[in-house]
């Protein structure tokens, strides 16, 4: 599992590329958590589209990353998860807190 | 004809991708679509994460858990299990969005995305401890769709 990342304006973009599941849950979480903290940003896209597998201990990051940005009204965006991540994504019901955008 | 494989691998998150991907690979042999391969592979990983994170709190003994998959005509069936702690409440534990540790971050999705990824899902008290989660899946390979669609 790797996270790409950069900033464009008040934009956060962060990649993730591999598998997402408990084996590298605490990396995702870490690394986003520094990269939002304290930054000045506006905006979350979280780029899934080299993500090759995602379970359910990606939807509790997800909404934990959610948790900490909701008091800081910064939004979250999902861009371009494959089937099988979207499948698990559309059944966690996270598009009711998270815009796909694309 | 039937055909069976068991494995049996420490409880560490190391080891999820080996199990799904062990799993996954097995059931080739059905030729199964894309989407079903990954439907497997979701499944047993929540499985065996729940196996690693709630079946053996004393992290200072090595748990086990075991996977026997067989495959037969047009049907794959996985059984997972452990010896751990077992669950109290299983319809608890099966509702969508609980868990026993939302501190973690933990989404409580595990059994609802077993049971909507596969075509039934039992949860049953291993003995003498632990639990058994058994799993069921039809496959039609490709070749199936292709001709009756």
């Amino acid at each position: 599992m790797t996270i790409e990342h950069y900033k464009k304006a008040d934009t956060l973009y962060v990649k993730l590329c591999g598998e997402l599941d408990e084996h590298h849950s605490a990396y995702v979480r870490t690394t986003i958590d520094t990269l939002t903290d304290g930054d000045v940003i506006k905006r979350v896209y979280i780029d899934m589209s080299d993500l090759a597998f995602m379970d359910s201990t990606g939807i509790g990051v997800l909404i934990g990353r959610y948790k900490r940005l909701k008091p800081r009204g910064i939004p979250i965006f999902i861009q371009s998860p494959p089937p099988t991540v979207d499948k698990v994504l559309r059944l966690s019901g996270i598009y009711e807190i998270m815009t796909k955008a694309g | 004809m039937e055909n069976q494989m068991t494995v049996i691998f420490d409880a560490v998150t190391e080891n999820e991708a080996f199990a799904r991907n062990t799993v996954a690979a097995f059931c080739v042999a059905l030729d199964p679509t894309v989407d079903q391969i990954n439907d497997i592979k979701t499944a047993v990983s929540e499985a065996v994460t729940n196996c690693i994170v709630h079946a053996y709190p004393d992290k200072s003994q090595k748990g086990k858990i075991t996977i026997t998959t067989t495959i037969s005509d047009n049907s794959v069936h996985i059984v997972i299990s452990d010896t751990g702690i077992g669950i109290d409440d299983v319809d608890s534990a099966m509702q969508p969005f609980f868990t026993t540790k939302p501190e973690q971050e933990r989404s409580g999705m595990g059994f609802t995305v077993m049971e909507s990824f596969t075509d039934s899902l039992t949860v049953e008290r291993n003995k003498p401890t632990g639990t058994v989660v058994s799993m069921t899946k039809t496959i039609r390979g490709a070749d199936w769709k292709k001709k009756t669609h």
